[in-house]
C-alpha cells in the first residue's frame, strides 16, 4: 500500500501532507488509475455515489415528472411505461420522486458528516492538546453525550428545532461530533509525544500553528474514514427522521417520508411505493460503506473497523 | 479491582448527571414552549393570562436553576412525574411498556448471535473461498440496508403471503408466552438482521486474525483436525472480543428500536419515546429519553466490567492507570 500512498504514519514525516489535495495534482491520475485496480469495490462505491450526486444537481432534466404534482387520473399505478417506477397515492411519480429525494438525503448526509466531523475533530483536538481541567470536563460531555443512541439524540434535537433541511442536518451532525471528538482526541494525544511536534515547538511554532499545520493534516487519514463512514449512517437516519415525521415535510421528496404511511394496506394495493426507496438508500449506504472501507484500508490497513 | 470498579462506578455516576443535563437542556432550552402546545395557543383564542397559569402550573415559570435541580431531585427517586398524553405517571407507562421492548432485545440478539458467529467463524475457516465471498456479500448488503425498511418489507411480505395484520392487543408474555413470541418475532426479526451482519462481520476480522496466530500454528502442527483448531483453540481465544461486541450491541439495540416498534406498532419504549418527543410530552419525553441513556450506560459499564473479570490481563492494566 505505501508505494500508492503513504500510510497514517509515513504522511506524519511529511507534515502538510494532504491525501485528497494529492489525488487531484496532476501526475497523480495514473496513482489514482492503480488505487482503482486495487480497490475496485471502493471505485465502484465512489461511482455510485457520484452518479447519484449528478441525478441530484441535475434533477430538473432528468426527472420525468413534476416530482410535487401527481396526476389525480393515475394513482397507484404499478412500474409501466410511462411511470417507470409506478405512482403513489396522490399519482406523483416514484422515480421523479427518487431522483428528486435525492437531493435531500445526499445534501443531509454530506452536511450532517462533514459538520459533525469537523466540529468533533476541533473540540477532540483541542482537549486532546491542551488537556488539564478543559479536557477532563470536555470527555465528560463526550461520554455522556455518546450514551444517547444516534437516532435518539437526532430525533429529540430535530423534534426542538424544527423540520428544515438545516435544522435536520445540525440534529444529525450531533450525534457524531462526540464519536468524531474522540478519535481526534486519540491521534492528538499520541502526536503530542512525538518528536516532529516537540521540533515545530522547539523551532517556536505558536500553538495555533502546530495544530493547525503539524496534528490538523495527521489525524485526516482516521477522521476521512469516519465521515465516510457516518455519510451513510446519517443518510439512513435523515429517511428514519422523515419516517417518523421528525424531519424534512410533505410536499418536498424524501426517500424516508417516500415510506412513511401505513406499509400493511399498501401490501396488496402498491408495495412499489416502499421498495423503491428503500433499495436507493441501502445502495447509497452500501456505496459509502464499500468508498469508506476502501479508504480505510489504503490510509492505513491497521486501523479498526469503523464502518457500521 | 476494588478501586478500579469504585472508579468505574463513579465516572457511570458522572455519565448519568451529564446525561440527565443534556436531556433537559434538549428539552427546556431550546424554543417550543410546552404551554403554548397544550393549549393550542397560536390559533389566538388562548390569553397570555392562562398561558402564564398553564406554565406556573407546569412548573415552567420558574428559573431554569431550580427547574433542574428540583426534576433531577425527582427522578432520584424515580419519580418521572405525569405524562401529559396519557395522564399516567411516567414511570408507570414505561414499567408496563419496558417487558415488549426487553423481549425484542433478547429474541433479536437470539438470532443475531446463534447465526452471526457461526457465519463469521465460517467466513473466516473458508477465507476467500465462494463460502466467505457469498456471506462477505450477504452481510455487507445486510448492513446497508435501513432496518425500519427491512421492517417494513417483512410486513409487506407477510401481509401478501398470510394475510397478516398488524395485531390490535400485543400479548404479555407472561400471559401467553407462545402467542407473544409469534407476534414479536417479526420487529425482533428486522431489527435482528442488522446486528446479525454486523456480528458476522466482526466475528470473521477477529477469527481471522486469532487464526494468523502462533499457538494456532502450533495446534495446527500437532496434527489436530481443522474443525477442533477453530471451534476449540481459535474460537474459543476469540470468544472474549467477540462477547464484548455482543454486549455493546445490546446496548445499542435499544435504540435501534426506535423506529422499529414505530414500523410494527409495538407498544414498547422506542414507539413511547418517539410519540412523546413529537407530541412534546416533554415529561415523558424527558423520563424516557434519560431510560433509554441509562440503559446504554447500564450496559456499557457491565461489559467493562465483565471484561475485567474475565481478562485479568486488561483488569491490571486498568487497574495500574486507575
Amino acid at each position: 500500500m505505501t508505494d500508492i500512498i503513504p500510510n497514517a504514519a509515513a504522511a506524519g514525516a511529511r507534515a502538510g501532507f494532504h491525501p485528497a489535495v494529492a489525488l487531484t495534482q496532476p501526475g497523480r491520475v495514473r496513482r489514482l488509475l492503480g488505487l482503482v485496480r486495487r480497490q475496485p469495490l471502493g471505485a465502484l462505491g465512489a461511482i455510485v455515489i457520484i452518479v447519484m450526486a449528478l441525478a441530484a444537481i441535475f434533477a430538473p432534466y432528468i426527472a420525468p415528472f413534476d416530482p410535487t404534482v401527481g396526476d389525480p387520473a393515475s394513482l397507484y399505478q404499478s412500474p409501466n411505461a410511462t411511470y417507470w417506477l409506478g405512482t403513489d397515492g396522490f399519482g406523483r411519480d416514484i422515480l421523479s420522486r427518487l431522483i428528486y429525494g435525492a437531493r435531500v438525503s445526499l445534501v443531509i448526509g454530506f452536511g450532517a458528516s462533514l459538520l459533525g466531523v469537523i466540529v468533533g475533530t476541533v473540540i477532540g483536538i483541542t482537549s486532546g492538546y491542551i488537556g488539564g481541567w478543559f479536557d477532563t470536563i470536555s470527555q465528560r460531555v463526550v461520554d455522556a453525550m455518546l450514551a444517547f443512541p444516534m437516532l435518539l439524540l437526532a430525533l429529540a434535537l430535530a423534534a426542538v428545532l424544527g423540520s428544515s433541511v438545516r435544522n435536520v442536518i445540525v440534529a444529525l451532525a450531533m450525534p457524531i461530533v462526540p464519536r468524531a471528538a474522540r478519535i481526534a482526541r486519540a491521534s492528538t494525544i499520541v502526536l503530542k509525544s512525538t518528536t516532529f511536534i516537540e521540533a515545530s515547538r522547539a523551532i517556536g511554532c505558536s500553538n495555533l500553528r502546530t495544530i493547525v499545520h503539524h496534528i490538523l493534516p495527521n489525524t485526516f487519514a482516521p477522521l476521512l474514514v469516519i465521515a465516510t463512514a457516518y455519510l451513510g449512517l446519517a443518510i439512513v437516519q435523515e429517511a428514519a427522521l422523515d419516517y417518523l415525521g421528525a424531519g424534512i415535510q410533505e410536499p418536498q421528496p424524501s426517500w424516508g417520508l417516500m415510506m412513511s404511511g401505513s406499509a400493511t394496506s399498501l401490501a396488496l394495493v402498491a408495495p412499489w411505493i416502499v421498495l423503491f426507496p428503500g433499495l436507493a438508500i441501502s445502495l447509497v449506504v452500501l456505496a459509502s460503506n464499500l468508498l469508506g472501507d476502501a479508504i480505510r484500508d489504503v490510509l492505513d490497513p491497521k486501523l479498526q473497523r469503523t464502518s457500521v | 479491582m476494588n478501586t478500579y470498579l469504585v472508579q468505574r462506578l463513579a465516572t457511570g455516576f458522572v455519565t448519568l448527571f451529564g446525561v440527565a443535563l443534556i436531556v433537559f437542556l434538549i428539552m427546556r432550552v431550546i424554543p417550543g414552549d410546552a404551554a403554548v402546545m397544550m393549549s393550542g395557543a397560536g390559533s389566538g383564542v388562548v390569553s397570555e393570562e392562562e398561558l402564564q397559569l398553564v406554565r406556573h402550573r407546569l412548573g415552567i415559570d420558574r428559573p431554569l436553576v431550580v427547574q433542574f435541580v428540583d426534576w433531577a431531585g425527582h427522578i432520584a427517586v424515580l419519580d418521572f412525574g405525569t405524562s401529559l398524553r396519557t395522564g399516567n405517571p411516567v414511570i408507570e407507562d414505561i414499567g408496563r411498556r419496558f417487558p415488549y421492548t426487553l423481549q425484542i432485545v433478547v429474541l433479536a440478539m437470539i438470532i443475531a448471535v446463534s447465526v452471526g458467529v457461526p457465519a463469521g467463524v465460517f467466513s473466516a475457516w473458508f477465507a476467500d473461498t465462494w463460502i466467505d465471498r457469498t456471506l462477505q456479500t450477504v452481510t455487507i448488503i445486510g448492513l446497508a440496508a435501513p432496518s425500519f425498511w427491512v421492517g417494513l418489507l417483512i410486513i409487506l411480505g407477510l401481509v401478501f403471503f398470510f394475510n397478516w395484520s398488524a395485531p390490535l392487543f400485543w400479548e404479555p408474555f407472561w400471559i401467553s408466552p407462545l402467542k407473544s413470541m409469534s407476534q414479536l418475532i417479526w420487529p425482533a426479526l428486522a431489527v435482528g438482521l442488522r446486528q446479525l451482519a454486523l456480528i458476522a462481520r466482526m466475528t470473521r476480522s477477529i477469527m481471522r486474525e486469532v487464526l494468523g496466530e502462533d499457538y494456532i500454528r502450533t495446534a495446527r502442527a500437532k496434527g489436530l483436525s481443522e474443525r477442533r483448531v477453530v471451534f476449540r483453540h481459535a474460537l474459543w481465544n476469540g470468544a472474549l472480543p467477540i462477547i464484548t461486541l455482543i454486549g455493546f450491541e445490546i446496548a445499542a439495540l435499544f435504540g435501534g428500536l426506535i423506529i422499529t416498534e414505530t414500523v410494527f406498532s409495538v407498544p414498547g419504549l422506542g414507539q413511547y419515546v418517539v410519540t412523546s418527543i413529537l407530541d412534546r410530552d416533554y415529561p415523558a419525553a424527558q423520563g424516557i429519553v434519560l431510560v433509554l441513556a441509562a440503559i446504554v450506560v447500564l450496559g456499557n459499564l457491565t461489559v467493562d466490567l465483565l471484561y475485567g473479570l474475565l481478562d485479568p490481563r486488561t483488569r491490571l492494566q486498568r487497574g495500574a492507570r486507575a
